[in-house]
């Protein structure tokens, strides 16, 4: 199939007003709060070179910590923040999506424009403003009529670099669960849709390029005293803001919320539930790409319905267990403990998503491998590799305890590459996922677990609190519980982790839906 | 050349000290002390200066000279020692609205390079509230005054102007909003020495025209001798000497005599090295 005429083009076009508009939306936000607070800053300790000093040495720190983790920190000091609201004036807000991302990308925003801005303002030759107080000027008036247009083009230059930045890093709010044009390039690199990756790349780059642009126009304009160039930029960001807000204008409900986590399996679930839910008669989104120590706080908060997850890591990171329980068993133990958060539990829908020390087939026969028990006596040579979680999970920590595992390396990879990696020889075990398509695409094997050191992760449907009663929604999922098994579960796996169009999550979420029974 | 504007100098003084009488000063320091940390800038020093006269304060750098200017308009605060501008304390005067009825002129001009010759001009009455015609017309009457073509220079930014043209737009901006006493900085310290002392003339005829108060600071004491109807003279944040030219010859302060000395040494050498008839 000719690249260009690749139909997820069209799929995401299709995307383009709702993660463009977002896109917009949160980096204009963040950029309009990170220059109300940064502006007046720099104003303020224009002639203070102590408090100048500390801002500028804070807002050096902030930019060195990763956009990636800032936007990450703030989903759970918001959370806090919405608790302590609750239990101080009894009113909370949403600490998903919109708001951490804004507040994360302002504080991003700042260094440049602090920076620039006492860089401006201490740049101007202080002979000018003593003659700005000679003729008479107030110290008010010798700012606006003399230190602020003086230190205009460089202050620019900070707005101008500060927007490039949030608008870069924005893309970085999809697992935080603001809607962004990073969604294309997380479902992209999760389902290997690199149509996506390179959409969501490019539609980022040219908006950072015409908001650079347009304040370079508005700087120009202001430089030169031309009306005319600054009221073309102004009108040009007007219109970005104007063009991205009409189209998401009268949606502003948007139905059941589906979420979904940063895996190819998740994607396609989500997609599943959301045509069931449309099938049925029901308003329906997909918000995928969610963190998975998001999502389930998200769902307690009422800021998606619904989504998967996997009964293991609840039992372990929701209710602190380390024991381990038969899968039926843990799943009634679990769905009573989430009913008092109100979660409803709807059911496991028959596959299970566990961790698995994976290795290629081969080897492990020439080895002699067939269990972990047996895996144990050659670690010490070997390098294992796992997702960004998994050696931080208590499972790995049960693991290593159960079998006496060593290994002589452990790396961190993206699920997706894992896979090959293990193939190639990269490394030697993978902490892989049983109802992943690729063990049997590249011919690997999941060594057995006899000491059941490994909880079972059923993958269980749950519904926000204020979905608890909601008997069209149950009955609109209710088909897909205990349908999906895990042949058919890793097949549909494989089929996401493809690279066409019949890979995308909404083509084998149509083929998955047909194959449990559907028409 | 030197010899011919000295002459006429000198017959401008004529007639100001005809005017002279016991009238209240226009600037009036008494035992003001001014210090920066250990530093003393000012140090004990009263002076008046007359309405309608043109003082020079001379002196070498780090003398206090131009401290001792800024103490007039606020610019610097005094430490000790009472400042009166037209018979009122400035202490007592809000210092905005002091400097507004001051003209300033600054070293090298000091204009602001974001604004045209016209807003640069016109700043003072703008500041003052006045209106946008007003200011215009006004403008226009101090470019003419000047001796800037309006055409040419009125919405020029100041990066396209000569420095001799800065200092002149420097001159009209101190003169916008029609001050009765001016202070200059070591105004034409900077420019080369035929713009120099074309400026320096014309400035004599303004300062005569308007009947303006001007104090003006510089090192050279030739351009003191030409310009002022009175010099005072500092070292280390005091005066040594003040009066005409030929009150301050009769001082017994060694420096005094040698700043004095010297541009009569220039003048001799000159009238040697040149010859005789281009001094006519």
């Amino acid at each position: 199939m000719s690249f260009l005429t690749d139909p997820r083009w069209g799929e995401a076009l299709a995307h383009l007003p709702d993660y463009l508009g977002n896109h917009v939306r949160v980096s204009l936000a963040a950029l309009a709060l990170g220059l109300a607070v940064s502006l007046p800053l720099a104003i303020l300790t224009r002639n203070r070179p102590a408090p100048r000093a500390i801002l500028l040495a804070i807002a050096s720190i902030v930019q060195t910590v990763p956009g990636l983790a800032l936007l990450a920190l703030f989903y759970p000091l918001l959370l806090l923040a919405a608790s302590v609201t609750l239990a101080w004036f009894g009113v909370s807000f949403s600490a998903f999506g919109f708001l951490p991302a804004m507040l994360a990308l302002a504080l991003y925003s700042m260094l440049p424009v602090l920076r620039n801005g006492i860089t401006g303002l201490n740049g101007i030759d202080p002979a000018l403003i003593e003659a700005a107080k000679g003729v008479g000027m107030t110290a008010r008036q010798s700012l606006i009529m003399v230190e602020l247009p003086l230190a205009l083009p460089v202050m620019m230059a900070g707005i101008r670099t500060a927007a490039v930045w949030v608008i870069g890093t924005a893309t970085l709010s999809t697992p935080i669960g603001q809607t962004s044009l990073g969604n294309y390039i997380f479902a992209g690199l999760q389902t290997q849709n690199w149509v996506f990756v390179l959409f969501g790349c490019v539609a980022s780059a040219l908006l950072a390029l015409a908001v650079d642009q347009l304040l370079g126009l508005i700087e120009a304009g202001l430089r030169h005293r031309s009306h005319v160039r600054s009221a073309l930029g102004a009108a040009g960001i007007a219109a970005l803001v104007a063009a991205t807000l009409v189209p998401t204008m009268g949606r502003s409900s948007q139905g059941y919320v589906v979420g979904a986590k940063t895996f190819a399996e998740q994607y396609v679930l989500s997609a599943l539930m959301r045509d069931r839910l449309q099938t049925a008669g029901l308003s329906a989104t997909a918000r995928s790409g969610l963190g998975s120590s998001v999502i389930f706080g998200a769902l307690k908060a009422g800021d998606i319905d619904l989504y998967v997850d996997y009964s293991g890591t609840l039992w372990a990171n929701q209710l602190h267990r380390s024991d381990i329980k038969p899968r039926a068993e843990l799943v009634a133990e679990l769905k009573t403990a989430l009913a008092k958060d109100n979660i409803t539990l709807l059911g496991e829908l028959g596959f299970e998503n566990a961790y698995a020390l994976v290795m290629p087939k081969k080897r492990a026969e020439a080895l002699g491998i067939r269990t972990i028990t047996d895996l144990a006596a050659h670690t010490s040579t070997m390098s294992i590799a796992g997702d960004y979680e998994f050696f931080s999970r208590p499972e790995w920590a049960a693991l290593q305890k159960a079998y006496g595992l060593s290994f002589r390396a452990q790396r961190q990879m993206q699920p997706d590459f894992m896979y090959a990696a293990v193939a190639s020889g990269e490394v030697d075990v993978i902490a892989g996922y049983t109802s992943d398509g690729l063990i049997a695409k590249y011919d690997l094997v999941a060594l057995e677990d006899p000491k059941h050191a490994i909880p079972p992760y059923d993958a269980i449907l749950l519904l926000a609190p204020k979905r608890a009663g909601d008997e069209r929604l149950q009955a609109a999922l209710k088909p897909l519980l205990g349908k999906i098994d895990i042949a058919t579960m890793r097949e549909a796996n494989l089929r996401a982790s493809g690279n066409d169009a019949t890979s995308s999550p909404d083509a084998v979420a149509r083929w998955l839906w047909e194959k449990v029974g559907g028409r | 050349m030197v010899v011919t504007s000295f002459t006429l100098a000198r017959q401008g003084r004529v007639s100001a000290s005809l005017s002279e009488m016991p009238s209240k000063p226009a600037i009036s320091y008494a035992h003001v002390t001014k210090s920066f940390g250990s530093l003393r800038a000012v140090d004990d020093l009263s002076l008046d200066v007359a309405e309608g006269e043109f003082v020079a304060v001379v002196g070498g750098s780090g003398s206090g000279k131009t401290t001792l200017l800024r103490l007039a308009n606020r610019l610097i605060e005094a430490d000790g020692g009472t400042i009166t501008v037209e018979g009122e304390d400035v202490r007592g005067a809000d210092p905005v609205a002091l400097r507004r009825r001051i003209g300033y002129v600054f070293q090298s001009a000091g204009l602001f390079p974001h604004l045209s010759v016209a807003d640069n001009i016109g700043i003072t009455p703008r500041l003052l509230g006045k209106p946008a015609a007003d200011i215009a017309a006004r403008v226009d009457e101090l470019l003419e005054l000047v001796q800037l073509d309006r055409a040419a220079h009125r919405d020029r930014l100041p990066e396209a102007l000569s420095g001799g043209q800065c200092q002149r737009v420097g001159v009209a901006r101190a003169l916008a909003a029609k001050p009765r006493i001016v202070l200059m900085d070591e105004p034409f310290g900077a420019l080369d020495p035929l713009t120099r002392d074309a400026l320096a003339d014309d400035y004599r005829s303004l300062h005569r025209k308007l009947g303006l108060t001007t104090v003006m600071i510089t090192h050279d004491m030739t351009e003191a001798i030409l310009l002022a109807d009175r010099i005072a003279v500092m070292r280390g944040g005091k005066l040594l000497a003040q009066g005409t030219p030929a009150e301050l010859s009769k001082s017994e302060d060694a420096y005094v005599l040698e700043l004095l000395r010297t541009p009569r040494r220039q003048v001799e050498r000159l009238n040697a090295l040149l010859p005789t008839s281009g001094a006519a």
